[in-house]
Order: structure tokens, then sequence, then C-alpha cells
């Protein structure tokens, strides 16, 4: 076990701790406690960058489950150590937000804190295991993490709500990923990764790929919050917002991202990859824009925000496989996308991460989150106002911030698009740059909702709850260093070309030999991609403007396509089919479960005699017939069909001991003397028994006969049917003699008896008889409970 | 209205004893020729139910002050000891063993340890009819 699986587990160490130290120091907020952790685990991760930045990485494997092939392969390498970054960077930034938002006396820190960290270390082993059972074990880990963290106020019925449809959608995508687990193992043999990426030549012919590749994808997409998968983001918006911010801004939901920039090198080859990556991720930025436009919660829109972001991001990954297919081609021609798409990744987490602080201060100092009550905030909060510019002018993709430059690089691959001729991108490539287009227009629009009807505009203090102040600084240091961020990304781009997007996109796509060299220009010269940007400004202020004029579309449209509603009905559809299918056959009438039984018995054995051509009839090993056997066949036929019969019960009791009796006779025909003996008293007692059960019965008036149904003819003949021809074919079909001449050989000699019924029964199996009588005694002590113990009515008549 | 049963109780007293001694010849003879443990302990019973009809429940106790519930677990113990004696001489379990012996009255006789696991099946038998039908006659 080296340093870097410390590092991965050390937040589960940890959590284990937070607790104790909640309930020892109640004075002190819990999150002090947290707080060194991610920025201890931060500063690890920054060591590792001397060694990404050569596009080199590191592997440190711990033995788990050798005979299984799983390992706790932990490999830092330059996507790894990108994601390690965000999240023990980030991680620190909510823990200290966190300190101020929530309240160390009303709020259930060690819960939270708890959670928090084993969110923290399940991602951090998500993005840093080589291993894809480990993987895929963090994975589960974060699911349930964001569950826990989603339900935190789980006295609200949205929080229980929302928690549970993050829950089931992302585990459903999960386990479809286990499924693309195992499928690649079966093609590969391997659980590793970096071993799949090096053998990933031979699996592209094999049936099994794309099977798997769908698993993967419908993985990433749950987990991303792709379409149509992304309705479980805006109700995860009930958690508190520090929750909201780390989780479903920054982290959690690119794990998905992380999943399809990790698995790029094994599946990128393929054109459904880039097709449904591309295809399905920009129709999640244009639909996740489209909606944001219309919520009115701060942070529903910053859900939908992020949504949209996540799918642009996705669209690029998928447009950057297409550098895979050309070889001629410069190659940092179309890997531009693959650029723009961990440039973006970064910078959305950046200010994405200080927009969710900026929402929570607002929710935190006026006690509401609705836009339309908020307004004219600015110069109550100077700060959060300054904040929340620079987060949604980055957003919207304005300069200088660091949004605007990822979104020129986003524009440029969607553009490059249009001069793909691969995968017939021909005809339906140019769908790309003009969704693109229309997307960042949306994105224009929310955002400027965003800051200006908060911020600026009318002041209705008779709508908040409390007297709006600026928030404390300790709550503010976090959304200012991401912001500062913003700026200095802006700026200065290139600080992190070489040493976070090149590595990072040298482990997305590693080609052999090639060393990624990335460099962002601020300015292009006069691109179409600029002049994109200045018709989405364009455009993008006039529909702001005019916006209450063309709000009402939104009024009909997206009621029809809420998906929403699908899932709801969909759920409630699922459980009343399966309600009112439980209720159709668990009936609990046992006749019917009878019917169900006999049915299932008939038809299997009868198809399977059929099917295998078992059914033989030989007469050849019959005996000969006497007539007493005759005669005693015809006494027990005529006594068993009068049963049936018979209109009273006594009668059927006689009845069913004349067939016993007759059976014993038959025992004395075919020279079983034994069991004649014992036929003949058991007759006896059970036939005494019966009398005594009948001599309980309730007084019924009127003894009626057996009601004939059709169905029960039909299934007890089947059945004597069946019984019959397997008799038969098993009489007919006999392949060995009996080895009962070994018993007549040595029931003398070995043991010492002539009647060899009981010489068998005590000796040569006497085991099964030591068990028969346990049973017998058994039933006897079964017996006595019931009779005795019954509760209530046994105490009545001791004190009669 | 009390009956007098003093036919049935003496030919009862008189029975009693035949049937008893059929079913100890019945067991004994389990091993040469038909019967057993298991019908000699039916037979048994027989005898005690033949008891119990002609006199009640509680002379019958204090004829035969048995517990059943004990004799079941004698039974089980015979036939379990029977067994589990086999594993003291090395051999598996339930191996039984056997040797013939001169007696001075009873003449050439072999004894056979299958006797004694025998003798476990025939009182849990006993025990398992004779609590069975004494739980549901006490039971109104």
């Amino acid at each position: 076990m080296s340093l870097l699986h410390l590092a991965i587990i050390s937040p589960f160490l940890l959590a284990i701790l937070v607790p104790i130290a909640y309930k020892l120091f109640r004075q002190i907020h819990t999150g002090w406690f947290v707080l060194p952790l991610p920025i201890l685990l931060f500063s690890y991760f920054i060591s590792y960058l001397s060694i990404t930045s050569d596009q080199q990485s590191v592997t440190k494997s711990f033995s788990w489950i050798p005979a299984l092939g799983i390992d706790f392969a932990a490999k830092v390498d330059g996507l790894g150590l990108l994601f390690a970054l965000l999240i023990s960077g980030i991680g620190s930034l909510v823990v200290l937000y966190s300190i101020y938002y929530l309240d160390k006396n009303k709020e259930q820190l060690n819960t939270f804190y708890v959670y928090l960290l084993l969110f923290m270390g399940a991602m951090l082993g998500v993005v840093l295991s080589d291993n894809l059972i480990v993987l895929y074990t963090f994975w589960e880990f974060t699911s349930f993490s964001s569950f826990l963290l989603i339900g935190y106020w789980y006295h609200r019925e949205k929080s229980r709500y929302g928690a549970q449809k993050s829950m089931i959608i992302t585990v459903f995508g999960g386990l479809s990923m286990l499924g693309g687990i195992i499928l690649l193992y079966l093609m590969t043999g391997t659980f590793s990764i970096s071993e799949i990426i090096a053998g990933s030549d031979e699996i592209f012919s094999h049936s099994l790929f794309v099977p798997a590749l769908l698993c993967f994808l419908i993985g990433a997409f749950t987990k991303s919050a792709q379409f149509p998968f992304h309705i479980w983001l805006p109700d995860a918006m009930e958690a508190p917002t520090p929750v909201s911010a780390y989780l479903h801004s920054a982290t959690m939901v690119k794990a998905g991202i992380y999943l399809v920039a990790r698995m790029s090198p094994v599946f990128a080859e393929h054109s459904l990859w880039l097709w449904l990556i591309a295809g399905f991720g920009i129709t999640t930025l244009f639909w996740g824009s489209f909606s944001a436009v219309k919520q009115t919660d701060l942070k529903a829109i910053l859900a939908f925000s992020t949504v949209s972001q996540l799918g642009m991001i996705m669209s690029l990954l998928g447009i950057g496989a297409a550098a895979l297919h050309f070889e001629t081609v410069d190659d940092s021609y179309f890997t531009v996308a693959t650029t723009a798409a961990v440039f973006h990744l970064i910078n959305h987490a950046t200010f994405k991460g200080s927009l969710f602080m900026v929402a929570g201060i607002v929710d935190h100092e006026t006690g509401t989150r609705d836009i339309r009550k908020l307004g004219g905030l600015m110069n109550f909060m100077p700060i959060t106002f300054t904040l929340a510019v620079i987060g949604t002018f980055s957003m919207a993709g304005l300069p200088p911030f660091n949004g605007f430059l990822s979104k020129e690089m986003f524009f440029t691959g969607m553009v490059r698009v249009l001069e793909m001729d691969i995968f017939n991108l021909d005809t339906w490539g140019f769908l790309f740059p003009v969704l693109a287009w229309v997307a960042s227009v949306f994105t224009f629009i929310y955002s400027m909702i965003l800051v200006f009807k908060t911020f600026t505009g009318k002041f209705q203090p008779e709508q908040l709850e409390k007297k709006p102040h600026e928030a404390p600084i300790g709550m503010l240091i976090s959304p200012i260093i991401l912001a500062s961020l913003v700026i200095i990304i802006g700026f200065f781009p290139n600080i992190i070309a070489n040493t976070l997007i090149s590595p990072a996109q040298a482990a997305i796509m590693p080609v052999e030999g090639y060393v990624y060299d990335t460099h962002i220009y601020f300015w292009h010269g006069f691109t179409p991609e600029l002049f994109m940007t200045l018709g989405v400004i364009t455009l993008g202020i006039l529909l702001f403007v005019t916006l209450p004029k063309w709000r009402r579309v939104y009024d009909f449209l997206p009621e029809k396509l809420a998906l929403n509603r699908f899932y709801d009905s969909g759920l409630s559809g699922i459980q009343h089919v399966a309600h009112k299918f439980t209720k159709w056959y668990m009936n609990g009438s046992i006749r019917n479960y009878l019917v169900y039984i006999f049915t299932f018995f008939i038809i299997t054995l009868l198809s399977v005699l059929f099917l295998k051509g078992a059914f033989k009839f030989d007469a050849s090993n019959v005996s000969a017939i006497r007539f007493s056997e005759i005669v005693l066949a015809l006494v027990i036929a005529i006594g068993a069909i009068t049963i049936m019969f018979v209109k009273s019960r006594l009668t059927s009791i006689i009845l069913l001991g004349a067939v016993g009796y007759t059976v014993a006779l038959f025992f004395v025909l075919f020279r079983a003397p034994d069991l004649a003996l014992t036929q003949l008293v058991i007759e006896t007692i059970s036939v005494a028994l019966f009398l005594l059960c009948f001599y309980h019965l309730p007084q019924i008036k009127d003894e009626e006969r057996m009601p004939f149904k059709a169905t029960n003819a039909v299934i007890s003949i089947g059945v004597g049917l069946v019984i019959t021809l397997i008799a038969f074919s098993a009489h007919s079909n006999k392949l060995f003699d009996s080895i009962s001449q070994y018993y007549i050989d040595n029931t003398y000699e070995k043991a010492a008896g002539k009647n060899m019924v009981n010489v068998i029964l005590v000796d040569f199996r006497g085991f099964d008889t030591m068990f028969e009588i346990t049973v017998l005694a058994i039933a006897a002590l079964g017996i006595f409970g019931m009779i005795k113990l019954r509760l209530g009515g046994g105490k009545k008549n001791e004190n009669k | 209205m009390k009956t007098n049963d003093v036919i049935l109780q003496t030919a009862t007293k008189v029975v009693l004893f035949l049937i008893v001694l059929f079913s100890v010849y019945i067991f004994f003879a389990g091993h040469y020729t038909p019967g057993g443990g298991f019908v000699g302990g039916l037979l048994t019973s027989g005898a005690i139910i033949l008891l119990l009809l002609a006199f009640d429940m509680k002379t019958v106790e204090k004829i035969l002050p048995v517990n059943y519930m004990y004799m079941i677990a004698a039974g089980l113990l015979f036939a379990i000891g029977t067994g589990a004696g086999a594993l003291l001489f090395n051999v598996p379990f339930l191996t039984h063993a056997f040797t013939d012996v001169d007696l001075p009255i009873l003449g050439h006789l072999s004894l056979h340890t299958a006797a004694l696991f025998d003798l476990g099946v025939f009182l849990v038998v006993v025990g398992v009819t004779m609590i069975i039908i004494k739980t549901i006659g006490e039971d109104d």
C-alpha cells in the first residue's frame, strides 16, 4: 500500500473520526476538522504535476482479490490528476464555504461531513483507479453518498423525492456500466484499463464490442445528466448548496465525462461512439439551455445550466474522437475539440462552483431563491454581485473571462465538423454548429437573467424573509478564489495549457510517440467563431430585453415535452402494473396456486416427455396379470371414484379407509408382509384421526357434493395421465438390473438376519430410519405444541 | 348416565397381555420374520389405546406412569447411540455388530446391535402414537 492509496482512502478514514470529533468538540464547527484533509490532498496531488506535465503516468498497485484479477491499482496520469485536483481543490473550498453556510447548532454536522468525505474519497477512487471493478465500486459509492447528501434534509418530502430519483437513475446507469465492464472482461480477459487500452485494436471487431460500448455510454450519460437522463439533476437541488456546488456542478456529474474520456482510447475508433456522444451531448446542450431560461429558481437555472454545459463537454469529447480517423491531416486540427473539452471542464468547475456559492449566499441572506422575489440586491451585496457578474459572464462566454476562450474553441470544434467527411457527417453534420450556436444564445439569455434579475431592478423588501446584507467574509472566500481563477485563467490560459490540458489530452487520446502541445490564443483573428460569438451576444441581448414578450412560448411548449412527467408516470405505472399483476395471480386462494403448480407440472413433464422422445411402451417385461389383482384394482378404482361423487364426508372417510385396506391387501398379494402389517395399522390410525376431524367440524347445514369444475377435471385427468405415461415409459426404459441381488445374497451372510426388509431398514440403510423416527418425533412434538400452546385459548381452559 | 363396562374391562384385561405378547414377539422376531420395531411399537400402543378405551385417562396414567416425551427421547438416544457406538470401534457410523452365543436356558442365539437400534424405533413409535392420541384426547 503506497501513499497514493492512503491518499485515496484517507477521506474514508477521516469519515470514521468525524462523529467522534463532533461529539467531543461541540463548540467548534466540525468542518474545521475536515478542512485540512482536502487541502493536504490538494498539495499532495500538486506534487504529481511534475510527472504528468511530461505526459507520463505513475501506477501503484495493491493486491485486493488477486484470484479474480482485481487489484486496487491506482494510476495517476494527466486526466486522473486533473480530476483529482478539481476534487480536492474545490472540495477544500466547499468545506470552507459550508463551515459558514451550515449552522453548527441547527444542523446535523456529523452526518453532513461524513457523507461529504465518503463522497470525496469515492470520487478520488473513481478518477484514480486503473481497475474497472475498483472504479465501479467507487462509482457506486459516489451514487450512494450523493443520495445521502441530496436527502440531507430528510424531513422534506422534496429532498427525499430528489434523492430517490437520482439514486434510481444513477444506479441504473451504474449497473449498466457494470454490464459493460463484464463484457470488456469477456473480450480482453482483464479488468485493468491500461491493459484493455493496450489491446484495444483486437477487440474492435468483436461481436460484444458494440454492446459494451452502449453499456458504458448509458453509465456515463446517467451520471453526467445527459439527455434524457438529466431529469435527476434539477431535483437534486434540494441538497444543501455546498453539496450542489460540489457534487452537482464540479465533481460527480463530471464522473460520466471522466468515464467517456477514460474509455475513449478503447471505443473511439467506432463511429457509434462519435455519433452517440456528440449527438446526445449537443442535444443536452440545447435542451438544458433552452429549459434553463424558463426556471424561476436560482438553483434550478444553475442545474439546467450544468446539464447544458455537461452536454457541451460531452459533444466536444465526441467530436474530438474524429481525430483518430485522420492520419494525414495535422492532428491538432480535430483534436481542438478535445482540448476545448478539457479546458471547458476546468472553466466550468470554476465558474459554476462560484455561481452555486453565490446562489447559496443570496438564499442565506435573503431567505429565498426565487428570482421573481429577488431584485435590486446590488447595493446590499456588492461583493456577491461582482462574483455573480464574473461567473455568469464567463458562463455566457464573454471576454475577458475563461468561458470566452473555451466557447471560442467549442465553436471552432463544431465548425470543423463541417469539414469531416466520415461517418456521413457531411449530411447531418451541419446541425452541430447550428445547435451549438442556438444553445449559446439561450446560455447567454439565462446567464443574464441570473445576474440581472437578482441584483438589478426593483428591490422588493416585502417579499423577502430577512433584511438582506452582505455575507460574512468566510462565506465569500471560496467564491472569491474561484472567481479569481476565472479571471486568471481568462487572462493567462497558457499557465494551465501544458501543465493540465495537454497531459489530460494525452491520456484521452494516447498516440504513440506524440507529445501534445497546447496553446490557447486569446485572439484568433477574424474567424467565423468570432462572428458567431458576436451574433450570440447581439441576439442574446435582443432576446433578453424582449423576454417578457416571448416567454409565453414556454407555457405550452415544454409542458408537453416534460420528461419528468414521463419519469413519474413511468415509475407509478410500473408500481401499478406490478401491483395489479401480483394481486391478480397472488389472490391468496390455495386452489389457484395448486392450479398453477399442477399446470406447470403437466406442461413441463409432457413437453419433456415428447420433445425428448422419451415415451416408450414395451410390454415384454410385464408379468402376467392374475384374476385377484384385477378384482383388487377394481375395488380400489371404484372406491377412489366414489369418493369424488359421494355427498357425505363420513362416506368419503370410510371409502378412503376401504382404499387403504385394499392397498394393504395388494401388499399381501405382492408378498410384502411388513408393508401389509404397517399399512393396516397406520390406515386404522389415520381413519380414526379423520373421524376425529370429522367429529369436530363445524355444523354445516346441508352437506353438498363437491361442485364440478371443468378446469379441475382437466387438470386432475392431466396429472393422472402424465404420471401414467411416465410410469409406462420408465418401466419400458430400464437400463440396468436391480441392485437387490446384493441384499438377497448378503442379508444373512453379513447382517445376520433373514427378514430382508427389516435388515435393510435397520442395518444396510439404517441412516434413513434414524431420521424417519426423528420426523415422527417432530410430528408428535408439533401436535403437542399446537394443541397445548394455543395462546389465549389455552389459558381459558386452565382457568376452568 | 354412567355405563358399566364390566365386560369390556374384563376382556381388556385378558386381551391386553395377548396383544403385548404379540407385539413383543413381532419386535424380537423382526430380524428373521416379518415385523420389527415399527409394527411392534404400533401394536404396543394399540394395547395401551385399548386400555384407554376401556378405562379412563387417569386410570391408565396410574397403571402406566410413563412420560411419553421421555420415551421418544430415549428412543432417539438408543437409535443414535447405537450408531455413535460404532465410532468407538473405529468403524463408520451405524455399523452394526453381532455375535453368536450359546446361553444356558435360551440356547443358540445371535446377539445383534441392530436390535438396540430397533428398540429405539420401537420406543419412538410408542411415544409418538401415545402423545398424539393423548394430546388430542385430553383436548376439549
